[in-house]
């Protein structure tokens, strides 16, 4: 309880400069009347709220579920089901992700209103539809890339640059349309699900395999979850853009 | 009566975003690795807290974050903004910047997984990485993405140019900077960009298109998550660099002593 109470001061001193911006650029820089941010109030006690029960629970059950998981995984010595689960994880998660679900449809009307695809519904969902499940490959792939790495212990800045140079490369045949959207699908997918998770698998993982250390091993995997996308979804277009 | 009944269908909603994780999870954890969970009641209390949390948490973001952000993009933005024949400078949006860079830092700092992770790294590094060194050095780094992705909006670069520039930036400083320090600075992009800060980044990146005659929401909308999810490392690369050279002074300054 004490801890709970602790945790709810720490997260209203976190959302403290939030509502400090909002209130200086509305009644300092615009000089307008306080009165007119009372309909906000409701919104903030809200966020307020879910916060403090976020966090907790984050902490309760994601991180120690992830870590477990991947200990048992990594004493089971089963190279295979390591793979299978963090594919599945990746693909899974990001498939049913409502943010990317929105995204996608979002990034159907541009398609559209670029001419890219036709402007008939059917087109559109076959276009959202596409992108999402290229979307969920990309990062499905990314957290077999991540846990593979860590276990043979591969260096990470060689994947990640030269990721940087393959969508740099991609971003000059890739049609400008797809373009928005394949640097967006990166940071889109990272969820508050995602993160804890995929983090304390990598933690658990580095820190249950002898040699590996769980600050320079376990981390990475999210900045693959970043990178993957903006490949996939660049190549996807600029297939999609020669038939 | 209408907030209980919108909490409802947002509680529904979370549900189906968490429940099947969670239930993959322990199906795995539990049947195929054959565990025991241990403290399961934890884990359990600990699952409806993340799902009721998420659903207060997008609500709230919906009624009082996004209106905000849209709010203060239409009011801050110079008069003649819409018209297109005044042509307004690039510059005169500097009030438009300033509002981003804050609230968009302040939005990372309320970003309950940079805090979870940033908890994480200080517990595994012995408490050589400050909490919240971490959280500021992120948060500064999604501040000033975002700003730079508002200023790339109002004065039409492509995002292509603007991203190829923060990844070789992010290549040079690679070689230069400390081994251990690289996974974690890469993934805090990703970190600090969940809940609350998309929300407040796309409510600035739709105000900002749609003020603009010129642009098209569509079109010109996205990219601002890229940046603020790529620029991140820059910042916390940076920091560690910093925090080695003076390291290293101060290393050397007792070495010899004048």
């Amino acid at each position: 309880m004490r801890l709970f109470g602790r945790m709810v001061l720490g997260t209203i001193r976190d959302m403290a400069p939030v509502v400090v911006v909002v209130l200086f650029f509305h009644s300092i820089v615009l000089g307008q009347p306080v009165s007119r941010l009372f309909p906000l109030i409701e919104g903030t006690l809200l966020v307020l709220a879910g916060l403090v029960l976020l966090v907790y629970g984050l902490e309760l059950a994601l991180f120690p579920l992830g870590e477990s998981l991947a200990n048992a995984l990594a004493l089971r010595g089963s190279f295979v089901w390591l793979v299978l689960f963090a594919f599945l994880l990746g693909f899974g998660t990001t498939f049913a992700e409502p943010a990317l679900t929105a995204v996608a449809a979002e990034a159907a009307r541009a398609a559209a209103s670029g001419g890219a695809i036709e402007h008939t519904p059917d087109a559109l969902a076959r276009y959202a539809f596409g992108l999402r499940f290229v979307v969920a490959l990309a990062v499905g792939c990314a957290l077999t890339l991540g846990v593979v790495r860590i276990v043979f212990g591969w260096p990470l800045p060689p994947l990640v640059i030269g990721g940087y140079v393959l969508v740099v490369a991609l971003t000059l045949v890739a049609p400008p349309a797809v373009i928005g959207i394949a640097f967006d699908s990166g940071g889109v997918t990272t969820s508050v699900i995602t993160v804890p998770l995929v983090t304390a698998l990598g933690i658990g993982l580095a820190s249950s395999l002898a040699g590996r250390n769980a600050m320079s091993d376990g981390f990475g995997t999210i900045a693959l979850v970043l990178v993957m996308p903006m490949l996939f979804v660049m190549a996807y277009g600029t297939i999609l853009s020669w038939i | 009566m209408d907030l209980i009944r919108e909490l409802g269908s947002t509680l529904g909603w979370t549900a189906k975003d968490v429940l099947p994780v969670a239930l993959f999870m322990l199906f795995v954890y539990c049947v195929v690795l054959r565990q025991k969970l241990a403290r399961a009641r934890n884990v359990i209390a600990g699952l409806s807290f993340v799902t009721v949390g998420l659903a207060l948490l997008l609500l709230g973001v919906d009624k009082a974050l996004f209106p905000a952000g849209r709010m203060m993009v239409e009011q801050l933005s110079p008069d003649n903004a819409h018209d297109a024949a005044a042509a307004p400078s690039w510059a005169s949006f500097h009030l438009i910047y300033l509002f981003a860079f804050c609230i968009t830092f302040a939005a990372a700092i309320a970003e309950p997984t940079l805090f979870a992770v940033a908890q994480r790294v200080n517990e595994l590094s012995g408490g050589a990485i400050n909490t919240w060194g971490l959280r500021i050095a992120a948060a500064a780094g999604v501040a000033l993405g975002v700003t730079l992705g508002c200023m790339r909006v109002v004065a039409g670069v492509p995002l292509h140019w603007c991203l190829t520039a923060v990844f070789v930036i992010i290549a040079v400083q690679t070689i230069t900077a400390p081994r251990v320090i690289l996974p974690l600075a890469y993934d805090t992009g990703g970190v600090s960009t969940t809940v609350v800060t998309v929300p407040v980044v796309a409510a600035l990146g739709l105000g900002l298109a749609e003020l603009l005659p010129a642009r098209n929401p569509l079109l010109d909308g996205f990219g601002m998550v890229a940046m603020a999810c790529m620029v991140p490392a820059i910042v916390v690369l940076a920091y560690a660099q910093i925090a080695m050279l003076f390291e290293k002074r101060a290393r050397r300054r007792r070495r010899e002593p004048e």
